[in-house]
């Protein structure tokens, strides 16, 4: 084996790609609030659908949303290499085990609460991106140009409960997924430090918070206000 | 004091294993739990049965060498090993549930007695300085500052009893070997040889089949010794520099 694979089949090769990819995800996320934030702007989904074209057209954007879906990809196939490891690491398990004295609930089910978010991208991938990849969607003009109405979408969607339920729900996971996998990636690659470790670990669970609360109040600001 | 033991009893590795109850009378809370565990030992000794078979050997909480998994926790209720954990951490009636460390890499020998020669073998993998032969050197010939020499001993405090592996839900023994990565790594003697000795440590802990890290933090937070999870860090750290600067293509 070369070194670079040996690297990478090692626990600690794979954890490094769990890091980089989860903080990537974590840029990723930290753009698709920012943009998405567009749809509480009231004009009708005019900034919206104009930001929706631009972020499947641009080059620039290309580069960055192949590495997301590489990211998303790599996140999941070595999760599950680890996992595999990990169980066969205690094939036998304790009757009494008091895991809860020690560590957080999040920390202890990172793999449940991403299969969980792995479900929900599915369906969400399916039901905006996929549509406005290759949908059949309305089209809208403003100032002469045509644009897909992707908001139109939105908001026929987020008229329906299940769905509103099921967006603020998935966001709850997604922010125990967050609340460990911040400051755990940040640790994986060994940056860990009294100058700065509290600082991240603060921003971490602020950031755990404030993202998926806001992701949450999209769905629920549509399903109230149209 | 009056107790009620779940203890794991195997005959040996190939053996499937199971709980049995005894009922122990007479404990005072003054009593170490191994001294407890004599008792019952002796009992069972009396009656003809097979003793309950756990390790031990200084009872003075510097060995590394008694194990258990004691209502739940690896080392029983406080932050301490086996041998130093007393009666009076327990109430009278309790039932105690006392369980082996489970890991693949630490089979079951009989009862409560793991064979943990996988950490011995990381250690051998690289786990030490080369000392070549020549004049004894002086013991201050190199100046290691306070801060760094507390902090390289704090790391070597780990007596390498796996109770890091045992509370691990992965039974990941990153924090055993990040300890003895890192206690050498600091000094200026065990920087020589520190990229070969991170790759072939790390290549021997995922061969032995510990699980990964996740990062929860039981095993800092269940440590005897209170390993801190800097180690693992700077284990990282060593190891990713090492792939990429070692000799080793």
């Amino acid at each position: 084996m070369s070194w670079v694979t040996k690297t990478f089949s090692s626990t600690l090769g794979r954890k490094l790609i769990m890091a980089l990819t989860g903080l990537f995800l974590i840029l990723f996320l930290t753009g698709h609030v920012s943009g998405n934030m567009l749809l509480f702007k009231g004009d009708g989904g005019e900034a919206f659908n104009i930001y929706a074209k631009f972020m499947t057209t641009n080059p620039a954007v290309k580069i960055l949303s192949y590495l997301t879906y590489i990211s998303v990809i790599g996140h999941v196939i070595y999760s599950i290499m680890l996992t595999s490891k990990n169980k066969s690491a205690r094939p036998i398990g304790y009757a009494e085990s008091k895991a809860s004295t020690n560590s957080t609930m999040a920390s202890r089910n990172m793999g449940v609460l991403g299969t969980i978010i792995l479900i929900f991208l599915v369906v969400h991938l399916q039901g905006f991106w996929y549509q406005m990849h290759w949908g059949d969607l309305p089209v809208v003009e403003y100032d002469g140009e045509s644009y897909k109405d992707l908001f139109s979408i939105v908001t026929f969607a987020f008229q329906n409960e299940l769905i509103v339920a099921g967006y603020v729900i998935a966001m709850g996971f997604l922010a125990f997924h967050l609340s460990h996998g911040f400051a755990s990636a940040f640790q994986t690659l060994g940056l860990n430090h009294v100058k700065y470790s509290p600082a991240i670990a603060a921003v971490g669970k602020i950031y755990a918070v404030v993202v998926p609360i806001l992701f949450a109040l999209m769905p629920l600001y549509i399903y109230f206000t149209s | 004091m009056k107790l009620t033991l779940k203890v794991w009893r195997q005959k040996n590795n190939a053996d499937k294993g199971g709980f049995v109850s005894y009922p122990l009378d007479g404990i005072s809370t003054d009593m170490s739990f191994l001294e407890m565990l004599d008792v019952l030992n002796e009992e069972l000794t009396e009656k003809g049965e097979d003793p309950v078979h756990f390790d031990h050997d200084c009872r003075e909480g510097i060995c590394g060498m008694c194990s258990l998994y004691i209502n739940g926790k690896p080392h029983g209720p406080q932050q301490t090993t086996t041998c130093q954990l007393h009666m009076r951490s327990f109430n009278d009636g309790d039932t105690i549930t006392i369980e082996p460390w489970r890991a693949a890499a630490f089979p079951v020998v009989k009862d409560l007695v793991v064979d943990r020669s996988a950490f011995d073998r990381i250690i051998q993998s690289g786990g030490y300085v080369s000392v070549n032969t020549g004049g004894v050197p002086d013991a201050n010939e190199i100046p290691i500052p306070k801060t760094i020499a507390d902090e390289a001993f704090d790391a070597a405090t780990c007596i390498g009893c796996g109770a890091c592996v045992a509370a691990c839900k992965n039974a990941s023994a990153m924090l055993f070997t990040s300890a003895k990565i890192s206690q050498l790594a600091m000094l200026p003697q065990g920087k020589v040889e520190r990229k070969a000795r991170a790759e072939k440590m790390i290549a021997q802990m995922d061969a032995e089949g510990f699980g990964a890290c996740t990062n929860t933090g039981a095993c800092s937070a269940e440590c005897p010794k209170g390993i801190s999870l800097t180690n693992i860090a700077r284990m990282n750290r060593e190891y990713f520099s090492a792939v990429l600067s070692s000799e080793n293509v």
